[in-house]
């Protein structure tokens, strides 16, 4: 980090100080100092201080951020261009008070006052966010309410996914052929909403298997989808009283690295010849690697993502694509959990309302009202 | 032709042919260089975890700066990764259901407000356009064939009904944006794969044999 040649004499020094040393000869005569701004930024997660600045006439080229913390000295924490009228600290400590300076670099003319002390703190609420916040509320309530109603037992209907209905057919075909299923879900680790619904359609899916007793291979990308999964599936087992069928290399982590693990996929692919495939889950670039080897050995193969991009190569090479919203959907389709079902007939709700919304925004946007548009609109 | 002399070029020439041998058949120099892959990976991932995430947001903070800033917090997420390993002890396996169930619940609700801003409200914000822009004939359509695409897609969406009548037909439509879009994505991805493997082909030929002057 780059010092001001006059850096080390401000360490410490108020502006009184500063005034006493250019007195002394120490400052050159035509210093220029010039008012500076902290304050903590808001709606965040602390550690940040934004500064501001009416910059004085004929900037320097660049200005050196001076910090210091209470009873410490002042200190560089970066450069920037001397064009820039403000700069976010993010290196705060939360609750710290600090006070800046910006000195001139390599330029002893140009010495800020010293802002008001600063303190970084973290945001409980970000304000920015209050249509989201508004939004997901209403969806949380229809999700609750529509869960009560199933708990009192309302049945609703749902259309068919010819998709789901695949599955149990795949199944019962791996069982009729004496050959496995094996089951991919996908690349990212689990903190991928897409894995944390794959893992749940694992559940109703091991279940399906151990009824019966069809072998079962679940190869993860990830340490933590490997714990899951693992789980999932011993706990499939035990629900339909096969626990003994359960093998502990029934699931198995290959690798994290993303391509080294389609190799491997394909390769249990081609020597275990399984004779259904399930995709369920994040794909990326593997999608058409790992589908069109399913289709050369003639598995039956059914995928499913929520990443659009994959979606061309699932259908084109696959027998069933769960598509988007069908892909979360299934795991309420198969479970047929009350509270899986509520929130599916929630989200339905949530589309007419959606409907509704887009249809009277654009209307009164064309009528010149924009109020509706602009409470969407997010920073 | 230049035969390259680094080492380092003719193992992974030799590494990529041997993953290109699987276009023929499943043989054993693809096993070899698929089990290369995944063993190497799977110990430069531990490495690599260790020092990028494990120490520097665990280990050193609880060493070093034990006090400052709350870390002794930490020992809650070390308590937690340790009881992951409990299941290594058949009779205490259920202790690693606790962070389990922490890591399923915790990761949705850290998702859904990101989720909820860029993939709805956002989307709602930027779907929401006027149906009538004087002057400008183009924009208009293309704002008409957004909402129309998007609400038809959605209704697509809805399980709620079978999907007969206006509601099938309107489902229909969607359909059809749905796989206009599809053969788009399908044509522009194509083409970046194909680059990849332009690539590829470029370091056989370049880096490794030197018949290919650049």
């Amino acid at each position: 980090m780059p010092l001001t040649s006059f850096a080390p004499f401000l360490r410490g020094k108020s502006a009184a100080a500063s005034v006493l040393l250019l007195s002394l000869g120490l400052f050159p005569s035509a210093l220029t100092a010039f008012p500076l701004q902290a304050t903590d930024i808001p709606n965040d997660g602390g550690s940040r201080i934004g500064l501001s600045w009416r910059p004085p006439p004929n900037p320097p080229p660049q200005w050196v951020v001076l910090r210091a913390q209470p009873e410490k000295p002042f200190a560089p924490i970066d450069t920037i261009g001397g064009d820039q009228t403000a700069f976010t600290d993010e290196t705060a400590r939360n609750g710290i008070p600090y006070q800046y300076r910006l000195a001139a670099l390599n330029d002893a003319t140009f010495l800020s006052d010293e802002s008001p002390p600063a303190t970084a703190r973290a945001s409980w609420f970000d304000t920015a966010k209050t249509n989201v916040a508004v939004v997901i509320a209403l969806f949380f309530a229809l999700v609750l309410y529509y869960i009560a109603q199933a708990e009192r037992g309302k049945k609703w209907t749902f259309r068919t996914i010819a998709g789901l209905n695949a599955i149990e057919e795949a199944i019962g075909r791996s069982t009729e052929m004496g050959k496995g299923v094996l089951y991919v879900p996908g690349v990212q680790d689990i903190d991928d909403i897409q894995t944390i619904a794959s893992m749940i359609i694992l559940g109703n899916v091991a279940r399906m298997a151990a009824k019966y007793e069809t072998p079962l291979l679940v190869p993860t990308p990830s340490p933590a989808v490997y714990t899951v999964a693992d789980e999932v599936v011993k706990g499939a087992y035990s629900d339909v009283g096969r626990v003994d069928s359960y093998r502990s290399d029934q699931v198995r982590y290959i690798t994290t690295e993303q391509f080294a693990y389609v190799a491997a996929v394909k390769g249990i692919m081609l020597r275990d010849r399984p004779a259904a495939n399930l995709l369920l889950g994040a794909f990326f670039a593997e999608s058409l690697l790992l589908a069109e080897t399913g289709h050369e050995i003639g598995a039956i193969q059914i995928a499913g993502t929520a990443n659009v991009h994959q979606l061309p190569f699932f259908v084109v090479a696959c027998d069933y694509t769960l598509i988007g919203e069908e892909y979360y959907a299934a795991s309420a389709y198969l479970s047929k959990d009350a509270r899986l079902l509520g929130s599916l007939k929630a989200s339905d709700t949530v589309k007419i309302l959606l409907v509704i919304t887009i249809v009277v925004g654009s209307v009164l946007l064309s009528m010149g009202h924009s109020w509706l548009a602009e409470f969407f609109a997010t920073q | 032709m230049h035969l390259s002399h680094d080492v380092g070029v003719w193992i992974a020439a030799l590494l990529t042919l041997g993953i290109f041998s699987f276009l023929y058949k499943d043989n054993p120099a693809y096993k070899l260089c698929e089990h290369l892959f995944v063993g190497i990976s799977a110990g430069y991932y531990v490495v690599l975890n260790y020092y990028s995430v494990v120490k520097p947001n665990l280990l050193d903070p609880l060493f070093h700066d034990f006090g400052g800033d709350r870390h002794y917090l930490l020992l809650i997420p070390l308590a937690l990764g340790i009881l992951l390993f409990s299941r290594f002890f058949p009779k205490g396996g259920w202790l690693s259901r606790w962070s389990i169930a922490l890591i399923l619940g915790v990761y949705p609700a850290l998702r859904i407000t990101g989720f909820g801003q860029g993939d709805f409200v956002e989307q709602v914000h930027g779907t929401m356009l006027p149906l009538w822009v004087p002057g400008h004939l183009g924009t208009t359509i293309g704002n008409w064939f957004l909402i129309v695409g998007l609400l038809s897609t959605l209704v697509f969406f809805f399980f709620s009904k079978e999907h007969k009548g206006a509601l099938g037909g309107t489902a229909r439509l969607g359909v059809y944006f749905l796989m206009v879009s599809f053969g788009a994505s399908y044509g522009y991805t194509v083409m970046a794969r194909i680059s990849l493997l332009i690539g590829r082909v470029m370091f056989l030929l370049h880096d490794w044999l030197g018949v290919l002057h650049l």
